[in-house]
């Protein structure tokens, strides 16, 4: 009687242990590694997704954030290229995992990382300070037209999103600016508040504060539609009322940044699918939504073939701008 | 004054049984944080910011900003005791204090310190609540010329009147440059100096330099001069704690000036580790000729803390404004208030007066807190120069690598801290000023960086660095800070050329 007890104890140990195979789930602490350094957008979506994981108890392991932002993120990538195959380790970044090897000559390839999902997109617009006398994106192109290259437009970085936008709009419309480069969007933003720069292409996020006081304001957004209705920000106007760049007569429909979480190559397709479910499940929740909103961007979970597909297109059309600046690596 | 009203509705959120608990907890974690060099304050506050995911957002930013306090404080105890600059900020400390120390008044030297830094601290508060409107147009002001003015203005203060050979110091100088320039350029997007290396693409991080430079360099120095800490015979008495306090007031002249320096750095924002440097430079600029600087001298101490924790506290006031960090622990901060929903920028006085009144009436209260705690282990780390060196050489090894492992948990790095570990012995041995190294390694990337934007708006004229009084003025000040002593030298040997011939 005691025997056939332990047995049957112990075939459905066995039993359960299967089950938990065919549904990986991580053995160790997990380690996010954030594509810039502590503070910026990257690291608060990082950091919005622990604390959104935590909450929810999406996990039965804990998770360590890393901050590995060195040249422009790449040193997170490396980190995931000499880490192959380890499920416990994922990497936050945006479109820069697949750009970066374009522009620079990096120890990584994109094919070092496989995309999980992009969980938000993060709008461009075109902003000029409070009291420029351009009414809407015509006239401001207009305005550097008619005086080449001396309207500075500042961006975080070079070669990097921000100057790639600068560099299309330039292509698109025929107008020159001058580029000037600052170490991050917060920076840039409070040059163009003091007037130091005459426009930047910041995200929402980055330039809410300045909006909120009138000092800075939006022409238009890179998206094709307008983005989500809002309480005014300042004044009567809402992240609503401001038009697309299409309605205002430059041709680029969308230019978005996506928020992307990657694992190492090498990973098993359980392993992967963990953490797919996981994101979704994170993007479902209201703190997602509101995070998402909080931050101006547009909430959309990508995972799969419309990932796989939407890199492609973004690559392929961003790598025609880089041939035409001449900025692709040897 | 609508200020201090608002202040006052602030001090009603702040102090509260659960926030001042809140306070001591910040500050004791901070003091753990900034003691270990290379752990510092930018990783101590973003590895406690999972747990204010779920604290209201006034808890959680006074808990943020007490380790950050507590962390300033921390920072200048190892500086003072081994040579090793907890944070980068109190590299200057050493300069003074570590001297202090080995002559047997490490208690003096602490208390120095710490006194020094909680008036610092208190002056910058202070400055935030009468000014904050003002403060906050007035860093608006500064675009690219108006920055690489003030780095140059921190240059020149620094090094206007060296007291090492000139050569000597301008070597010096220009291998910080060079090593401030490893890794990708923000301008350009190029990476280098990183011979192909993965590991030198972040840059050569600062901190691990100067725990080489400083704390092994010091070790190597200890070992070859026969295996004994000097001046181990340090005395403890209580009493020394309060004799330094009331010493204090003597040097109010030093006070002041480090607490304005620190407040405009923090404000403009240069940061603390500029505001330190600078401070110092300008307290042996104006000191009297032949009092040395660098041999333990009391105005070396109180003048970097000072400007370190004026420009700390300062340094808040344009991350809340303007939604600019002027300190890499602001910039985790300001992380943490987006994560929490709420947006920095000139409207959040505004819009959340609780909570931008609550941390400015907390910063009060804590920094009371922190130098009362900090006051009370002065004592047992003074103790800790009484061990034998045999004992403590090894544990001070063995800080000085983990510290350099924990800056980025590079194994890499673990070399680079040997090689400029011998690199400080031989600086040392042949009378090379470490300092100049330092300074250019902190702002020479910055200066850079500065300088090139002002090339790219300006279109390659200097003249934009005298386009507007502002700039203008710190450029002719910098200016006249490296020419003047140089000029005052020529003058005294052309009188005592000529009170010679006279007395012939």
């Amino acid at each position: 009687m005691k025997k056939t007890s332990l047995v049957l104890a112990v075939a459905t140990t066995l039993l359960s242990t299967a089950g938990a195979f065919a549904q990986w789930a991580p053995e160790r602490p997990v380690e996010f590694v954030v594509a810039s350094g502590a503070g910026g957008g990257t690291d608060n979506f990082a950091r919005t997704i622990q604390s959104i994981i935590a909450q929810h108890d999406l996990m039965d392991q804990s998770v360590v954030v890393l901050n590995k932002g060195a040249g422009s993120g790449a040193e997170a990538f490396i980190y995931a290229k000499a880490n192959a195959g380890d499920p416990h380790k994922l990497i936050f970044g945006t479109n820069n995992v697949y750009l970066l090897p374009h522009v620079a000559k990096m120890a990584y390839t994109s094919d070092d990382l496989v995309p999980v999902a992009a969980l938000a997109l993060d709008e461009f617009l075109i902003w000029v300070k409070g009291d420029a006398p351009y009414a809407d994106a015509g006239q401001f192109i207009e305005a550097a037209k008619a005086d080449p290259g001396s309207i500075a437009f500042g961006g975080s970085q070079s070669k990097d999103t921000d100057e790639t936008l600068v560099a299309l709009i330039e292509q698109k419309t025929g107008a020159e600016f001058k580029y000037v480069p600052f170490n991050g969007g917060g920076e840039v933003g409070v040059q163009l508040a003091g007037g130091h720069i005459a426009a930047n292409v910041n995200n929402p996020n980055e330039n809410l504060g300045q909006w909120q006081a009138g000092a800075i304001k939006p022409l238009c957004v890179f998206s094709d539609q307008r983005m989500a209705e809002s309480e005014p920000v300042h004044g009567d106007m809402g992240w609503h009322d401001i038009p697309t760049c299409t309605e205002s007569g430059i041709d680029i429909s969308a230019y978005q940044m996506p928020r992307t979480v990657w694992l190492p190559a090498g990973v098993t397709d359980e392993q992967l699918a963990f953490y797919v479910d996981m994101m979704e499940k994170v993007s479902q929740t209201p703190e997602w939504q509101e995070y998402v909103a909080n931050t101006s961007q547009t909430g959309r979970f990508l995972a799969g073939e419309e990932l796989a597909s939407f890199i492609d297109n973004s690559e392929t059309s961003t790598v025609e701008v880089f041939k035409a600046e001449g900025w692709t690596a040897q | 004054m609508e200020n201090i009203g608002l202040l006052m509705q602030g001090f009603q959120v702040a102090i509260t049984p659960m926030h001042i608990t809140i306070m001591v907890v910040g500050v004791l974690l901070g003091l753990v944080v900034g003691v270990l060099p290379g752990l510092g304050a930018p990783n101590g506050v973003s590895l406690l910011i999972p747990l204010t995911f779920t604290m209201d957002p006034v808890s959680a930013i006074i808990l943020l900003a007490s380790m950050y306090w507590g962390a300033l404080f921390g920072g200048s105890t190892t500086s003072i005791l081994f040579n090793i600059p907890g944070e980068p900020s109190s590299v200057a400390t050493t300069f003074d204090g570590y001297p202090m120390a080995q002559n047997g008044q490490s208690t003096r030297a602490l208390t120095l310190a710490f006194m020094s830094a909680g008036f610092g601290a208190l002056v910058g508060v202070v400055v935030i609540t009468l000014l904050s409107t003002w403060a906050a147009d007035f860093a608006l002001r500064f675009g690219a010329p108006e920055y690489f003015s003030v780095y140059f203005l921190a240059f020149c203060a620094f090094i206007g009147m060296g007291s090492s050979a000139p050569l000597k110091t301008i070597i010096s100088l220009l291998i910080g440059l060079a090593l401030s320039t490893v890794g990708m350029d923000t301008i350009t997007g190029s990476l280098r100096l990183t011979f192909g290396l993965n590991e030198l693409m972040g840059g050569v991080s600062f901190l691990v330099v100067v725990i080489g430079l400083f704390g092994l360099g010091e070790i190597l120095m200890t070992v070859q001069d026969g295996l004994h800490f000097r001046g181990v015979a340090s005395r403890i008495d209580l009493r020394d704690v309060f004799r330094t306090i009331a010493e204090l007031p003597r040097y109010w002249a030093t006070l002041l000036r480090s607490s304005a320096i620190g407040t405009w750095m923090g404000i403009t924002p240069g940061g603390p580790t500029a505001a330190s440097f600078m401070s110092y430079g300008v307290a042996r600029q104006w000191s009297r000729p032949g009092e040395t600087f660098g041999k333990g001298r009391p105005e070396g101490i109180v003048a970097p803390e000072t400007a370190d924790h004026s420009a700390g506290t300062c340094a808040m006031l344009p991350m809340l404004a303007l939604g600019v960090p002027s300190s890499a622990t602001a910039a985790v901060m300001m992380g943490g208030l987006m994560i929490w929903g709420l947006t920095p920028g000139p409207m959040l006085f505004a819009t959340k007066p609780d909570f931008v009144w609550g941390l400015i009436a907390s910063m009060y209260v804590a920094n009371i807190v922190a130098v009362v705690l900090v006051m009370a282990t002065v004592p047992m780390f003074a103790a800790l120069l009484r061990i034998p060196f045999a004992v403590i050489g090894p544990v001070i090894v063995a800080i000085c690598f983990v510290g350099a492992y924990t800056v980025s948990n590079s194994t890499f790095d673990l070399w680079l801290v040997l090689l400029f570990g011998v690199v400080g012995f031989f600086f040392s041995k042949l009378n090379y000023p470490l300092a100049p190294l330092v300074l250019a390694m902190v702002l020479g990337h910055k200066a850079e960086n500065s300088f090139h934007q002002s090339m790219i708006l300006s279109d390659g004229s200097l003249g934009v660095f005298w386009s507007n009084p502002l700039v203008g003025s710190i450029m002719s000040l910098a200016l006249m800070l490296i020419i003047v002593p140089q000029l005052a030298k020529l003058v005294s040997r052309y009188r005592n050329r000529g009170t010679l011939r006279s007395a012939r």
